[in-house]
């Protein structure tokens, strides 16, 4: 005995595919698709992202944290919000609001270090340190200046 | 179109990301640094296709999507084919008068690999943009089957060392060159081709811009350091890219119209392309002695294709 359920798998692309009502090419329904945002998304390129209403499906609710070894760490006081590590950050990791760098996204940073080479100042106002070192530790043993080498 | 501004950086940077963080690209890799880009360069609507490759299986590991647009992903030799089938559904559809928002903004975008461009999916491009349709296509070369662990393709220049293509006490790594696919596609009369390069993000954002502004098939190749397969650290992305276009080993510059060429990089110090080399594990071999003939002869190469670029930008022909 068969189940007629069982037996769908017949049918199946006519039927996902809204086609046994022979609708037109531009009727057909959507088969799979993932949304990125909960409700309406127009004009989310306007928003920041703590605007958007993000739904479950999207990677920004989720986290590679645990990918790290090594975390940049931000020191403001050195920054001069050039944006170099926001253009180059292939994580989408750098926080940056009104042209102004704020720190760092820690669920979304791999620890590559890109952001430290790019940094421009002196001392850099980024650097990298094993993930477990405390901020307050990180920030009160930074570097000075350097001095050029001499030729 | 909605251009962002690109005056400077702190002004780019005011636009709001819609290429999401937590996809699951090696930490360091180029792709994302240049889709990123192109997605912050333009506050239009955005459909795009990616076909399989490093940036399409991680971007859209179920349940999750990186991608704050339209996105398709498509078999590993259909970018084009998907994006022409988008777009003239959409013209269609805009004729018809059954769009919900007919004077919304919208541009369309193919990422492929270099695996796929220059090789798997050459002849269905080659096909997308015979007929015109209205599309950008980004090629991210990084020169090898990165996704699938390393293979040449028609894109791994000469003495790279692949998993197909090995280098040992036999073999100094390819031994072919690397294709010239900003030439093929400039042959194709596309309205804008050109090769750029995420180092120099304000050159390759001016270049994104003006594809998207064209009305037509645009081709833009842009070099993707691949921290795995080039072997560095990935710290080093954009170092290596420096290296990359300062030896000219990957010149940046525009072809419009299939024949005005432009060359939009002159580093003011062009490096030996030996340092750009040394810096990477694929060409570590070419350091013996019994290989350093291949470095000459690819700096010998390199030179040529220089003069040849200079030569063609002066005729403005
Ligand atoms: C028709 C077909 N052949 C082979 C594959 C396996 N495959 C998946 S990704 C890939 C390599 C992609 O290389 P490339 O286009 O250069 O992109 P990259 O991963 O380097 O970014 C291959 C061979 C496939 N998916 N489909
Ligand atoms: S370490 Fe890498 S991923 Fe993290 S913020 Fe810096 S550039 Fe982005
Ligand atoms: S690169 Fe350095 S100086 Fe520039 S914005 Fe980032 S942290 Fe600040
Ligand atoms: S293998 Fe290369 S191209 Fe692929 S994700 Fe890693 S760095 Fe990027
Ligand atoms: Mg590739």
């Amino acid at each position: 005995m068969q189940d007629q359920d069982l037996c769908a798998a017949q049918n199946r692309g006519v039927r996902e595919l809204g086609a046994e009502k022979l609708v037109g090419w531009d009727e057909v329904q959507q088969g799979v698709v993932i949304n990125s945002f909960d409700g309406d998304a127009t004009g989310i390129v306007h928003q920041k992202a703590e605007e958007r209403v993000y739904s479950d499906f999207n990677s920004y609710t989720a986290t590679v944290a645990s990918w790290r070894v090594q975390k940049p760490v931000f020191n403001i006081d050195v920054c001069i919000d050039c944006q170099n590590c926001w253009v180059w950050c292939p994580d989408s990791s750098i926080i940056s609001r009104d042209k102004q760098m704020l720190g760092i996204d820690y669920d979304h940073c791999k620890g590559c270090g890109v952001c430290v080479e790019v940094c421009p100042t002196n001392p850099k106002s980024l650097l990298m340190f094993t993930e477990h070192t405390e901020l307050d530790a990180a920030l009160s043993g930074w570097p000075e200046k350097t001095k050029k080498e001499e030729k | 179109m909605a251009i962002t501004s690109i005056k400077n950086l702190k002004e780019f940077s005011t636009n709001n990301d819609r290429f999401e963080g937590a996809h699951l690209l090696c930490p360091g890799c180029a792709h994302s640094m240049i889709v990123r880009e192109l997605m912050n360069c333009t506050d239009d609507n955005l459909v795009i296709s990616t076909n399989t490759g490093c940036l399409e299986v991680s971007t859209a590991v179920y349940p999750y999507t990186s991608w704050d647009t339209s996105w398709i992903h498509i078999g590993f030799e259909n970018a084009a084919t998907a994006i022409s089938g988008a777009e003239a559904m959409y013209k269609a559809r805009k004729r018809k008068g059954t769009l919900k928002d007919p004077d919304a903004p919208v541009k369309f975008v193919a990422f492929g690999g270099d695996g796929s461009t220059y090789d798997i999916g050459f002849q269905w491009l080659s096909g997308a943009m015979e007929r015109g349709h209205d599309f950008t296509y980004i090629c991210l070369d990084n020169e090898n089957y990165a996704n699938t662990g390393g293979q040449r393709s028609s894109s791994t220049p000469i003495g790279a060392t692949t998993t197909t293509a090995q280098a040992g006490s036999h073999s100094y790594g390819k031994k072919e060159k690397k294709k010239d696919i900003v030439s093929i596609m400039a042959a194709h009369g596309a309205p804008y081709v050109a090769q750029l390069a995420p180092n120099k993000w304000k050159s390759m954002a001016q270049g994104f811009q003006k594809a998207l502004g064209t009305e037509g098939p645009c081709f833009i190749n842009t070099v993707s350091a691949c921290t795995t397969e080039w072997r560095f650290d990935p710290k080093d992305t954009i170092h290596i890219t420096d290296l990359a276009t300062d030896s000219l080993m990957f010149p940046i510059y525009e072809i419009i119209d299939g024949h005005e060429l432009n060359i939009l990089y002159r580093p003011k110090n062009v490096i030996p392309v030996e340092e750009y080399l040394a810096a990477q594990g694929r060409y570590k071999h070419l350091f013996k002695p019994e290989h350093k003939h291949v470095i000459e002869s690819i700096q010998k190469e390199i030179d040529q294709k220089w003069e040849m670029l200079q030569r063609r930008e002066e005729a403005r022909i």
